[in-house]
């Protein structure tokens, strides 16, 4: 019974810890809407607007890794099962 | 029906130090290099002053790409760091790819990653040291006052935990999506054809062609991307840690 309970709570955990995409998603997505805009007004510069993006949209994505890597943590290699 | 996503497996033990595993990262890391190390030498075969041979003109390409690439972003002294990022960046990519061919890739598993990540630590804080004094550096960590101290102890650890967690956390989620694809569509041609004779209610009809074009875009772009941004990433730190 603890473990089922204990196993419950970890994969709500893991699905409450993926709403973490949702700040990336939103941000990466401003993001690429504003080069997509610098593009459109300057399309001479479409290589380093689009290396700029690419970069800052990969340090974007930060948290949502990290929320990424908890649901794994509490999916697959479950810390709370051994405790019991 | 059974979904597994597993870790690297563990080939073999060397029993010194209370084991030394072997693993499926460490021997697919070999390969790539091997790989990569049988690329370079064919590519540097016979090289001319003038050259006649396609292979020479490719092989010039990528060290002028390479050169321009660095020096472009970082600047012009820090040529000598062409040979680190652009050896970081074929091995990032080799390992990335490596997955087109069905084998574990190495980036899968959070120690590579670290290892580098790492690396790219020591590179950074020896840049530090050598710009600043090693005064300088440890002044770096009271700026802009000394109540600030711990924050800026912590995003320094933050830099490579960070760094490893996203390349790591990008290949894996490409993974285990595909995966979780791969299942589902398994369970979807199972649910259509499962009433039909034995013989041929096995035929997986869906998943064929359709996991293909997810590959296309986890192992092809997103490998790609990865390799470029790591490097990008270590290149900023890198001339950053300079000023």
């Amino acid at each position: 019974m603890e473990k089922a309970i204990v196993l419950a709570a970890s994969a709500i955990g893991a699905g409450l810890a993926m709403i973490a995409g949702i700040g990336p998603g939103i941000g990466e997505g401003y993001a690429v809407g504003k080069a997509c805009e610098a593009i459109g007004r300057q399309p001479e510069c479409k290589g380093e607007v689009t290396q700029t993006m690419l970069l800052g949209c990969a340090v974007a994505e930060t948290t949502g890794i990290y929320g990424f890597i908890v649901a794994l943590i509490l999916l697959f290699v479950n810390p709370f099962i051994g405790k019991l | 029906m059974e979904i597994s996503v597993s870790g690297a497996k563990i080939y073999y033990k060397i029993p010194i130090f209370g084991g030394i595993p072997i693993t499926e990262t460490l021997v697919n890391t070999w390969i790539v290099m091997a790989i990569i190390v049988g690329l370079c030498i064919w590519l540097t075969r016979g090289l001319k002053v003038h050259a006649t041979s396609k292979k020479q003109i490719v092989a010039e390409f990528l060290v002028e790409t390479a050169n321009n690439f660095v020096c472009g972003n970082m600047g012009e002294k820090f040529k000598g760091y062409v040979p680190f990022i652009a050896s970081l960046f074929v091995l990032s990519m080799v390992s990335n790819l490596i997955s087109l061919t069905g084998m574990y890739s190495p980036t899968a598993d959070l120690s590579t990653e670290l290892a580098w990540a790492l690396l790219v630590f020591v590179l950074i804080t020896y840049t530090k040291i050598k710009t600043n004094g090693p005064l300088g550096y440890l002044k770096g960590y009271t700026q802009p006052i000394a109540v600030l101290t711990p924050f800026n102890i912590i995003s320094e650890i933050a830099t490579p935990i960070s760094m490893a967690f996203r390349h790591f956390g990008n290949i894996v989620s490409g993974s285990v999506i595909t995966t979780l694809v791969y299942a589902a569509l398994a369970a979807l041609s199972h649910a259509l054809l499962g009433w039909l004779p034995q013989a041929i209610n096995n035929i997986p009809l869906f998943q064929v062609g359709l996991p293909a074009f997810l590959s296309v875009y986890f192992d092809l772009f997103s490998g790609c991307l990865q390799a470029f941004i790591f490097t990008m990433l270590t290149m900023m730190y890198i001339s950053s840690a300079a000023e």
